[in-house]
């Protein structure tokens, strides 16, 4: 099987997950969901450290990479921070 | 350093189930910091497989990028105020797709220097920009417009349905011939047209259809994440777009519903400042004037009550309200009232907008309560408190069919004995339709700010030891 097919197959059976977890979410938490997902979008910074890294990477490709790493790193850094301050709001009554 | 590829395929994967574990942790307020903490494990495995795998041999603009990134990204998050997280949400989701664009062009370019390009990984390159760019420029235009920078108003002009269709086309168009030939005009072109769509396609957008369109942009954030997976042949990011892009995709959907509209009415529409129609059940109520009501009078109401449910709505953001409820909770609560809070899923900018900033205001989250639970206790309810909400409690939406909120699920907050409403001025909602609950023989209005309203109840309970 070819590697384009195999992504797609990932992909697919991964959009099923998603479906599923989400509908679980409890309303009251949608926008720590839509922090949480911000930042996990991060991940992008995978992308990034391989584009900047690569040995053979020239000046171009470098300065594509490096902004990549520095606005993906804000998404991960910014993104999980939010959504922990904002659930350590989230309190039951004190009894 | 340097672990094998196998090494660091099997650490993405424990990194892809720690994501789902992460938001598996959202289902339930008391384990939902977890979650976040799985998420955080997850991030910093993938990020360390990576640094250590054969691919990636120098580390000085790496560790630069993520220094500067993290400390700007966390001052960004200590530093915001819960009624500006729609902003916050809309400048990530535009760096996830400036982020796209950048990576997919990077790989292009080392590619093409190592010769490795051919016609699949330029298409895949080809979505990522695309779509990469549609959510920078789209979520630039939804900052600007949160923020007040551009008109919330919908922008319409003449042949926009066509503009962009036609744009689209070419873009499509620019991506198979850039994938076929590796033109370089053809992905200049293709970005630059990209950036422009996202541009057209939500600057129609009134604002006050943000909770769908955060969300929208959430889920396109998540497919620029999957086909920069694609073009990397990387599960791991394959798995976390997906899961975001569908994340993003059903919260549009429950959006969507709870205002009784299509997503391609949303996408397409420019909601808002339409006039109904003459003849209808609004324009005879109008007739019949509204009353209103004293601070005093609706706390001599509330003092007495069994049971108090408050609808707070964007008004109670605007004013900064929500410190105040909380004191006016706990002096209700000390006289044995009852009180609960009622949110409509598209009360605030966001989804679950209101929610924190209750939360945040320390009322406790088993005090509110979702739409579906709440509607039938407002029969028994002495008191509804509604704080700068309106659309959402109209009863328009279920009795007046030429209504352009005809259909719309609401908070039935008229069928309580007694409603009041707090409101700066007679203005209608953002749908531009007056309400009919205001001219109900329940209900009052109590004018002026909502903050100073309260306060004032809040002074009236400390005050009279009656």
């Amino acid at each position: 099987m070819p590697d384009t097919l195999v992504a797609l197959y990932v992909f697919v059976l991964a959009c099923f997950i998603g479906y599923y977890v989400v509908w679980g979410v409890t309303p009251s938490l949608h926008t720590p969901l839509v922090a949480l997902t911000n930042a996990i979008s991060g991940i992008v910074i995978v992308g990034a450290l391989l584009v900047t890294g690569l040995e053979e990477a020239g000046g171009a490709a470098e300065a594509f990479g490096f902004f990549a790493v520095l606005l993906a790193s804000i998404n991960v850094f910014g993104g999980f921070l939010v959504t922990n301050r904002m659930l350590a709001m989230f309190k039951k009554k004190k009894k | 350093m340097g672990i094998s590829d196998n090494a660091q395929a099997l650490a993405y994967l424990v990194s892809a189930v720690l994501f789902i574990l992460a938001l598996k942790g959202l289902t339930h307020p008391s384990t939902a910091r977890r979650g976040n903490y799985f998420g955080m494990l997850g991030m910093a495995i993938a990020i360390g497989a990576t640094l250590m795998g054969n691919e990636v041999q120098s580390y000085g603009l790496i560790v630069t990028g993520v220094v500067i990134g993290g400390v700007i990204g966390a001052v960004l998050a200590a530093r915001i105020q819960m009624t500006d997280m729609p902003q916050l949400v809309a400048a990530l989701h535009s760096f996830v797709g400036m982020a796209a664009v950048l990576v997919a062009i990077g790989t292009f370019i080392n590619r093409h220097a190592a010769g490795t390009l051919n016609p699949v990984l330029m298409a895949e390159l080809s979505a990522g920009i695309i779509i990469g760019a549609i959510t920078f420029s789209g979520s630039v235009i939804a900052f600007g417009k949160l923020q007040g920078l551009i008109s919330g108003k919908p922008v319409l002009f003449k042949g926009q349905h066509l503009l962009n269709a036609a744009l689209g086309v070419v873009i499509v168009l620019l991506g198979v011939h850039f994938a076929a030939t590796g033109s370089m005009v053809s992905l200049v072109l293709m970005t630059l047209l990209s950036f422009a769509v996202g541009f057209t396609l939500i600057i129609p957008i009134g604002g006050a259809d943000m909770p769908v369109i955060i969300s929208m942009l959430n889920s396109y954030s998540g497919w620029a994440a999957a086909a920069t997976g694609f073009t990397l042949h990387n599960n791991l990011l394959i798995i976390v777009g997906a899961l975001v892009g569908f994340s993003g995709a059903i919260l549009s959907y429950i959006m969507c519903r709870a205002m009784n509209r299509s997503i391609l009415h949303v996408v397409f529409g420019g909601f808002g400042g339409e006039s109904g129609g003459e003849a209808s059940a609004v324009g005879q109520a109008a007739e019949k004037g509204v009353k209103s009501a004293s601070v005093e009078d609706a706390v001599y109401w509330m003092e007495d009550a069994n049971k108090v449910i408050i609808v707070p709505g964007y008004g109670m953001a605007v004013a900064q309200a929500q410190h105040a409820l909380k004191e006016l909770m706990e002096l209700l609560e000390e006289r044995g009232v009852e009180v609960k809070f009622a949110i409509h899923p598209v009360a605030g900018r966001m989804p679950g907008h209101m929610n924190v900033l209750l939360a945040e205001a320390d009322i406790p989250y088993d005090h509110v309560f979702e739409m579906d639970e709440i509607n039938p206790e407002f029969p028994t309810a002495d008191v509804v408190l509604v704080v700068g909400a309106n659309d959402v409690v109209n009863p328009a939406a279920k009795e007046d069919a030429s209504s352009p909120i005809y259909g719309m699920p609401i908070l039935e907050a008229g069928k309580a004995k007694q409603v009041f409403f707090l409101k700066r001025s007679m203005r209608p909602g953002y749908s531009g339709v007056d309400n009919l609950l205001f001219y109900q023989d329940n209900t009052s209005l109590i004018f002026g700010d909502a903050k100073d309203s309260i306060e004032g109840m809040v002074a009236a309970l400390k005050g009279g030891g009656h």
